[in-house]
């Protein structure tokens, strides 16, 4: 609270990023772990809520005659304008956010002082939700070729490792450690993915510190192992992930790649994906095109095509097509950047989700992240920016594994489980720092952080929330959700990803959802599966003892007739009111109309969200209230005859 | 002229077709006179059936023995044909360019296509303006249908009938026809049931340099205005376009002449740009050199999405000004024929739910574009692939479907038919066996006789089987004014027209046939549980013990 120089600012503007003329008037308040803007107008209805840990940057621009601007941009990706009247408030504001936004110690984080309404019980229970050993155990291991080391039980051979790791039955510890010596940071190649099928498997590791001749013949005999564990093949891919210059460029700091000649039987090959400063970079290009006001198609395409991002994107897809395919096919790969953590961690975790249906689902996905990323030391600390730390280190790594499984979603909608909610809500809560999975950058700092102890986890939140996830195409039998993925990587199979990008840019996104529509669909059938079985034991029981307790079943009928009346209409109701709201269609020409503040049907928005601010830990932190507007059903009632529903289509009619 | 001059080798054996993302073919090639033919005459394997009107252009390439034939079509599919034999190659290859080369619109297959189907409603009847301005009686007394235009005299590319405000008689029609482009006088375009503010259409004014008016074309349009009430003139060229339109006799209406408007200049692109801009897009879609930054900055040069994103704007405007403002709306470009009808027909899908509807988007078609005389014949006779110059050429149509699809995507559940509907009228504007997109106005039709000769396309369709497939499962009617997205994130390529042959759409197909099983699926229940429900409430009924109460 020491950080808070003013809890509270009136008379606060919220400006409509993309139509500054529309705005909101109201309190904003300054918590220990929110901002919060209270409309005044609406009654206290529209709240917005900015956790702390999501804000990137603050800016204060020079004061104008409306007042001082204040620019919050989130990592979220969502940017809110203020405009404080006095400019000594906005001034405190800023330097309060500032410091509230830039924790310097782990303790500082939301995630410890989050604290739920959940029973300690519980919540230990939680975090028992995802055990990789059951993964391993899935995936047929051990077994004879491979074995689980303990070689790290106290992350004394890599500090940035897991304690339990799975390497080939052959390689002996004095192999490991001495192959551990030859490596950046200690991480030794160690087993990501193993196919039960074909034996074929993926391992991972950091560079070599081959510099410009040096060998370690425990590093070549761990490849050699690798190789050996699986007989049906007579070589193996290393894969570099970093450009060849990259590559060589750090021979001269002893580091670099394998000798081909030094090591049997493998094949190498570069890929080319960039490191995490031209990614970085590339990010901040691409956000700068999102939030440019009014573009036109040339300026978007333009700005889209100078930041790279999309390039990037296919580079990180193409080589995880290339290791999934090498699998496939029955060849080991190994796979390395500098230190193993970025690149490396982005490329195994997206030839998962190409190779292994189970990947594609809802468990799986958070199998697979706390596998490839959490448990392998992917650096969130520095990469999510969660403690102030070198900004150089931030890198959005992580943001394209998840828009690569994006990208895939778009091309199979029946292979996965999950849907894009999923993936943005995921991608939030890696930044939010309400749930402890992603602190820490290694298994060692977590358990220093007794981070299993202290905060919640994230994976059971999903589970337990998993209805609003679950995408209505997916079907466990579907060919789509069975064996490899093979997606084009064509430049034009990939999209702009609007819905993570613009997420906050409601007026961006389609007013009906296809999805959502599907679901209502889907629940009202499950209603009509139960009815339908009720129906039938009822006529059986009828005919069968005519005589007896009519009254009864006849209540019972009226009650299951009553039952489907309870139209499943929470979908799409907002974004049919969303509909009659035009964009500014004029460049300005006509000035009066259509942003008459009254107009009940020209609402402000951000983002609907769940009215429930507090009780809901999810996405709706920084969020808006729709709460003013009705639920309109977009869907008839159930069934013709019997059950018509006096408050559907007609009455979403007249509201409008 | 008999085909059969055309057609020098009319049988070639032994042809290989290969076609994107289907397995190679081997077959006898056979060519009528309009249709090329490919059958393996195995039972298993489907044959292709081409119509060389729909053929944009053919290379040939020889390799050996064996010559390639190369045909590109207007829908934008490449398909190669492996032909043994240098000389059968060669005489395929000019029979081919002949035939899909004719020049006379009465050689066309719709002239010798007899429907292998039962016509259930002839399509030529199913919009007839007569028809149509009864629907507008049962609204509003203030318009007349005036058959001022019954011989095709006043404006040649206008129907015979046409809605004009009620107290503007014919002798003046006539008067302010000679004062627009093409003699297209205004006329109504739609009337907005809500606010009864009305949407116009014409050509541009022939001000020219010296400022010419109009006191009967001032006296039309005003009489569409409620008293003290303005109206907008949506002029679809910027103001420098329609400047330099004075030198060559056209203009725009003065503020002085017509001071109850306001006019706003747009800028949607003139015809022979937006073919420029196809066949770069088109070139873009088929380059496989795999570089992002290219494929990024070819569909970017192609400026096909920014002529998207103006026409959308334009139309929402439109809609805007008639929805929000309460104000009519009067739209033109030069000549009315092409920005003009997109903008019109635009505005009436975001305002007008009926137009959402199968039928209702048929009839908006046919009003707003063929019988408001937009030139198909010139517009639509060659595609991205032709190597001849363009000359009046343009997909001014199909951009219009593609802001269609845009719509269609932002609002999934508001319309009642498909992406197919839109990518079968992108066909069949360009190359089939229907009379429908004949011609260039309902002049023409009526001069080839196109309703005795030939079939309609919306006869076709109309057919259950054929809606079938044509009707979007996710239909909730609504009657709301829908207000699309025109940021450049919301506006998307439309895959399905130019990504269709280069891209195996088979995973988006089985999620379509998968969205489709959950709904009939559902659907499916209902009923039964609504005849359970039926049979339960007979055996109580029957029972006496419920009777007796």
């Amino acid at each position: 609270m020491e950080h808070i120089r003013l809890p509270k600012v009136e008379n606060v503007r919220l400006l409509d990023r993309l139509s500054p003329r529309r705005s909101r008037v109201g309190t904003l308040y300054l918590t220990a772990t929110h901002s919060i803007f209270v409309e005044s107008e609406a009654g206290g209805r529209s709240e917005t809520w900015v956790l702390h840990s999501l804000v990137c940057s603050v800016d204060k621009q020079a004061a104008g005659a409306s007042g001082c601007p204040l620019l919050i941009r989130c990592k979220n990706f969502q940017i809110l304008h203020f405009s404080i009247p006095r400019e000594q408030d906005c001034q405190d504001v800023h330097l309060s956010l500032q410091r509230l936004s830039q924790p310097e110690r782990y303790e500082e984080l939301y995630c410890f002082s989050y604290k739920p309404n959940i029973h300690e019980e519980e919540r230990r229970r939680e975090w028992a939700f995802v055990d990789l050993k059951a993964d391993f155990r899935r995936m047929g291991l051990p077994n004879s070729q491979w074995k689980l080391s303990l070689v790290n039980q106290h992350y004394k051979v890599s500090d940035t490792y897991p304690a339990e790791l799975f390497v080939p039955e052959s390689a002996a510890p004095p192999v490991l450690v001495g192959s551990s010596k030859f490596r950046s940071r200690g991480r030794f190649p160690a087993l990501s993915y193993y196919s039960k099928e074909n034996h074929a498997a993926i391992c991972r590791s950091s560079q070599p510190l081959s510099g410009f001749s040096a060998r370690c013949l425990e590093d070549e005999q761990m490849l050699e192992a690798i190789l050996r564990s699986n007989p049906r093949s007579d070589f193996m891919y290393v894969v570099d992930t970093r450009p060849k210059l990259n590559a060589i460029a750090n021979r001269a700091a002893g580091k670099g790649y394998e000798n081909e000649d030094n090591y049997s039987n493998i094949k190498f090959q570069f890929m080319g994906i960039e490191n995490i400063h031209v990614m970085r970079n590339s990010q901040q290009k691409m956000l700068e095109v999102c939030e440019l006001r009014s573009p036109s198609m040339s300026d978007f395409l333009e700005g889209l095509e100078s930041s790279g991002w999309l390039k990037h994107i296919k580079a990180v897809l193409d080589t995880g097509v290339f290791i999934s395919k090498a699998v496939a096919e029955g060849v080991s790969v190994l796979v390395h950047c500098s230190d193993g953590w970025d690149r490396t961690a982005q490329v195994c975790s997206v030839a998962c989700v190409l190779l292994d249906p189970y990947y594609r689902t809802l468990k799986g996905l958070m199998v697979l992240i706390e596998k490839d990323w959490i448990s392998f030391g992917h650096k969130f600390t520095q990469r999510c920016n969660h403690l102030v730390r070198d900004p150089k280190e931030v890198s959005p790594i992580i943001d394209q594994f998840l828009e690569c499984v994006w990208q895939l979603m778009e091309q199979f909608p029946c292979a996965f489980e999950y849907n894009e909610k999923l993936l943005i809500t995921v991608h939030n809560h890696i930044y939010s720092c309400q749930f402890g999975n992603f602190i820490g950058n290694n298994q060692r700092e977590r358990r220093e952080l007794r981070v299993h102890e202290k905060t919640h986890s994230l994976w059971s939140y999903l589970w337990t929330n998993r209805a609003e996830f679950i995408s209505p195409l997916y079907r466990q039998n579907h060919s789509q959700s069975q064996g490899l993925l093979r997606p084009s990587t064509a430049p034009y199979c990939f999209k702009f990803w609007r819905g993570l990008y613009n997420r906050f840019d409601q007026g961006m996104h389609p007013r009906q959802s296809v999805e959502d529509y599907l679901r209502v669909i889907q629940e009202e059938t499950h209603q009509l599966e139960e009815q339908l079985d009720s129906h039938k034991q009822k006529i059986a029981q009828l005919e069968q003892e005519q005589e007896q307790d009519q009254e009864q079943v006849w209540n019972d009928a009226c009650t299951a007739a009553t039952f489907d009346k309870s139209p499943t209409v929470w979908a799409l109701g907002k974004d049919l009111a969303m509909a009659n709201t035009p964009q500014d269609y004029t460049g300005g020409f006509i000035a009066s109309s259509p942003r008459t503040p009254k107009a009940p049907d020209s609402p402000l928005i951000l983002a609907p969200q769940d009215s429930n601010q507090k009780a809901d830990p999810n996405l709706s932190n920084g969020s808006d209230q729709e709460s003013g507007i009705a639920d309109l059903s977009c869907r008839s009632p159930l069934s013709e005859d019997s059950t018509r529903d006096p408050d559907s289509d007609e009455a979403a009619y007249s509201a409008a | 002229m008999e085909f059969a001059e055309l057609i020098k080798t009319p049988r070639v054996d032994g042809v290989v077709l290969h076609r994107p993302f289907m397995p190679t073919v081997e077959g006898t090639l056979c060519l009528t006179g309009h249709h090329l033919i490919l059958s393996s005459r195995q039972d298993n394997t489907e044959e292709l059936w081409l119509l060389h009107s729909n053929i944009d252009s053919i290379e040939k390439r020889f390799v050996g023995s064996v010559g390639s034939v190369i045909v590109k079509c207007k829908d934008l599919r490449v398909i190669q044909l492996d032909i043994p034999g240098m000389e059968e190659c060669l005489n395929i290859a000019s029979s081919i360019e002949a035939l899909s080369t004719l020049d006379s619109v009465s050689l066309m297959y719709p002239f010798f296509y007899r429907p292998m189907f039962e016509v259930i409603e002839d399509g030529w009847n199913s919009f007839l303006p007569q028809d149509a301005f009864k629907d507008l009686e049962s609204m509003t007394d203030e318009w007349r249908l005036s058959d001022v235009n019954k011989d095709f005299t006043v404006c040649q590319s206008y129907p015979r009938l046409v809605a004009v405000p009620k107290n503007i008689d014919d002798d003046t029609l006539k008067k302010v026809a000679t004062f627009r482009h093409s003699g297209r006088f205004p006329v109504l375009s739609y009337y907005h049931k809500k606010n009864g503010m009305v949407m116009m259409r014409a050509g541009q004014p022939l001000t020219g340099t010296n400022g010419r008016r109009c006191k009967e074309d001032e006296k039309l349009i005003n009489a569409t205005l409620r008293p003290g009430k303005r109206g907008y003139i949506i002029d679809t060229r910027t103001i420098n376009v329609a400047q330099q339109a004075k030198a060559r006799g056209g203009g725009f209406e003065s503020e002085g002449n017509y001071p109850q408007w306001r006019r706003i200049h747009k800028a949607i692109e003139r015809y022979n740009v937006l073919q420029e801009s196809l066949i770069k897009l088109v070139e873009a879609c088929g380059d496989q050199s795999h570089s992002m930054d290219r494929w990024l900055s070819k569909l970017e040069a192609s400026n096909w999405q920014t002529h998207i994103k103006e026409i959308l704007t334009t139309a929402c405007l439109a809609a805007q000004c008639i929805d929000r403002e309460g104000a009519s709306v009067l739209v033109h470009g030069t000549e009315g024929t092409d920005s003009t009808l997109q903008v019109t027909s635009l505005a009436q899908i975001i305002l007008d739910p009926g137009c959402r509807t199968v039928k209702g988007f048929q009839g908006l078609v046919e009003r707003e574009w063929l019988q408001a005389g937009h030139p198909f014949r010139q517009r639509c006779g060659q595609s991205a692939y032709s190597n001849s110059k363009p000359r009046q050429e343009a997909p001014v149509f199909l951009l219009f479907l593609d802001c269609v699809w845009q719509i269609l995507r932002q609002f999934p559940c508001s319309f009642e038919f498909n992406e197919s509907f839109l990518v079968l009228l992108f066909e069949h504007a360009y190359a089939s066996q229907f009379g429908t997109f004949l011609g260039n106005c309902a002049a023409d039709r009526a001069r080839l006789s196109l309703p005795e000769k030939t079939v309609s396309l919306w006869s076709w369709v109309n057919r259950p089987q054929e809606l079938e497939r044509l009707t979007n499962p996710l239909y909730e009617a609504n009657s709301l004014v829908i207000w699309p997205s025109v940021a450049p994130q919301s506006l998307l390529l439309w895959e399905g027209v130019f990504l269709r042959w280069n891209r195996s759409s088979k995973c988006l197909d089985e999620a379509y046939d998968e969205m489709v099983h959950i709904i009939e699926y559902n659907k499916e229940l209902q009923n039964k549980v609504n005849s359970l429900r039926r049979q339960l409430a007979q055996l109580e009924t029957e029972d006496p013990l419920l009777n007796t109460p």
